[in-house]
């Protein structure tokens, strides 16, 4: 754990502590405009298709597709170092949005750009676990 | 430019605004608007007062520029758009920093690490490379571009490089040189990455009927246009088409010109997958086909498109925010015939573009040596 302490743990904010108490809990929470019908991530105020502010957050199915991706050789910090070589991805929910994640529980050069995925949580403190993916 | 140790970053934007000035042959007096970069490291809060403070020049028109390697040409667009509604007449644009000397490398990678998003990307631990890695995957799965093609990017900018003696990297490199560096974030190897430099440079814009009193002869501002899709990568509409579309085509508009009309190019190239979507977006050829027009030499000089004729940001040099300073400086010194082994025959009209955040802020330029 002495590594993970170093790394950029999140601070969350008024507006993204839903998603952050999801993730505590193991679940993917994205919001959805309750006047248009569209999910959006990350976190905002207003629906950024149609401004409205009847934003409301879900339960993602947690199901995505891998878009693109990279395998790490050289990390951004040394904080990483234990994870070298990682495979830093976007990935595309099933409801639409786009996440950074790393995907995990597969060897990074079994990854592939529209590979299934399924969110899985790595806990880095008593309060914040991180979403990443893995092989569905 | 390149490794500067003797300097700190405010001395080379003075430095660099000193040389300009004798370069147009006025005196820092006949300077009313003043544009800087922020420096990361010499970070000041209002940074163009600083420096106009320790020039001890009083402008009636004074910004800092935020960051990014679009800023350069954005500052251009600004600066014209201040001169014509008379915000003020001359305008002097420095722009340095001291990456290594000021800054170590570890240091300034790291701070480059602030990009992400902080919730939403950093927890990630994407490095700079990485996300440029995202896009180059992503091109190459829609339309099999390679990473041989990738790799004439960095073997023509090496090229020029060589031919010019202020480039940080001159030693000529092969296609297999780049395939053989080391593997930084897959499929990017070493070479496909740009340099980390101290440098500065600047450039001092006036209306064309005022240019006409300095002792140099200016280049004029033909087109100029902006475009801005995002921040954060996982927020970005496409992966392979950028907004470097939207801003090639006002300038285009702008100037009433089009790509063939071209002589010269010098295309934003912190990694060499930028320059291959960049010469798709901005119409030199059609999209997906950005691979295939690197090779066979079409972009180094005697070819049909020459680019980065001073060696670009992988070889030239790299300070971070003021890096696309030099695409101009070269762009000027291209259509005034001043470039020696390295001239482009005959140009009159170069295309210069910027581009900020990871393909994030899009502004292009074109220059020519007349007014149309």
């Amino acid at each position: 754990m002495a590594e993970q302490i170093s790394k950029p743990i999140p601070s969350p904010t008024h507006e993204t502590r839903p998603y952050w108490d999801g993730c505590k809990r193991h679940e993917l929470r994205i919001q959805q405009c309750a006047a248009c019908g569209q999910h959006q991530f990350y976190p905002r105020l207003y629906c950024s298709k149609c401004f409205s502010e009847r934003v409301e957050w879900v339960r993602a199915s947690g199901r995505a597709k891998v878009t693109t991706f990279t395998i790490v050789r050289r990390p951004v910090s040394p904080a990483f170092k234990d994870d070298l070589p990682y495979v830093v991805a976007l990935v595309a929910l099933e409801e639409g949005p786009s996440m950074m994640t790393n995907i995990v529980g597969c060897a990074p050069e079994q990854v592939a750009i529209g590979m299934p995925v399924a969110v899985t949580f790595e806990d880095w403190t008593d309060e914040i676990s991180i979403a990443k993916f893995r092989p569905a | 430019m390149g490794v500067v140790p003797h300097l700190s970053a405010t001395q080379l934007y003075v430095k660099a605004a000193k040389l300009a000035l004798d370069d147009a042959g006025i005196t820092k007096n006949d300077i009313d608007g003043l544009i800087t970069c922020i420096s990361w490291a010499e970070p000041i809060m209002y940074h163009a007062e600083m420096i106009a403070e320790y020039m001890q020049i009083f402008p009636r028109y004074c910004m800092t520029a935020p960051s990014g390697g679009g800023t350069t040409l954005a500052m251009m667009h600004h600066a014209a758009s201040a001169i014509m509604t008379g915000m003020c007449n001359t305008v002097l644009i420095t722009m340095a920093d001291s990456q290594v000397s000021g800054l170590s490398r570890d240091k300034a990678i790291e701070a480059m690490a602030g990009a992400g998003h902080p919730q939403f990307e950093r927890p990630y631990g994407p490095p700079i490379p990485a996300f440029y890695a995202l896009l180059a995957r992503a091109h190459e799965h829609a339309y099999g571009t390679t990473a041989a093609q990738r790799a004439a990017v960095a073997v023509a900018c090496r090229k020029h490089a060589s031919m010019n003696p202020a480039a940080q990297m001159r030693k000529p490199i092969t296609v297999d040189d780049v395939l053989n560096s080391r593997m930084i974030a897959d499929p990017l190897h070493l070479l496909d990455c740009s340099l980390v430099s101290d440098g500065g440079a600047a450039i001092i814009m006036t209306s064309a009927e005022r240019a006409r009193d300095f002792k140099t002869k200016p280049v004029y501002l033909l087109g100029t246009g902006e475009g801005h899709s995002h921040e954060h990568i996982s927020q970005a509409q496409s992966l392979t088409t950028s907004a470097a579309k939207v801003a090639g085509e006002r300038a285009f508009a702008m100037a009433g010109l089009k790509p063939k009309d071209i002589d010269v190019a010098e295309l934003y190239d912190c990694f060499t997958p930028v320059v291959i979507i960049e010469l798709e977006d901005l119409g030199f050829c059609p999209k997906g086909e950005g691979g295939r027009f690197v090779e066979g030499g079409r972009i180094e000089l005697g070819g049909e498109l020459p680019i980065n004729t001073h060696g670009g940001l992988l070889s030239h040099c790299h300070p971070g925010h003021p890096g696309s300073m030099f695409s101009i400086t070269e762009a000027v010194k291209q259509l005034r015939g001043e470039c020696g082994p390295r001239q482009v025959k005959d140009a009159k009209i170069s295309f210069v573009h910027g581009q900020g955040g990871i393909m994030s802020t899009h502004c292009s330029t074109i220059l020519g040596s007349e007014r149309i």
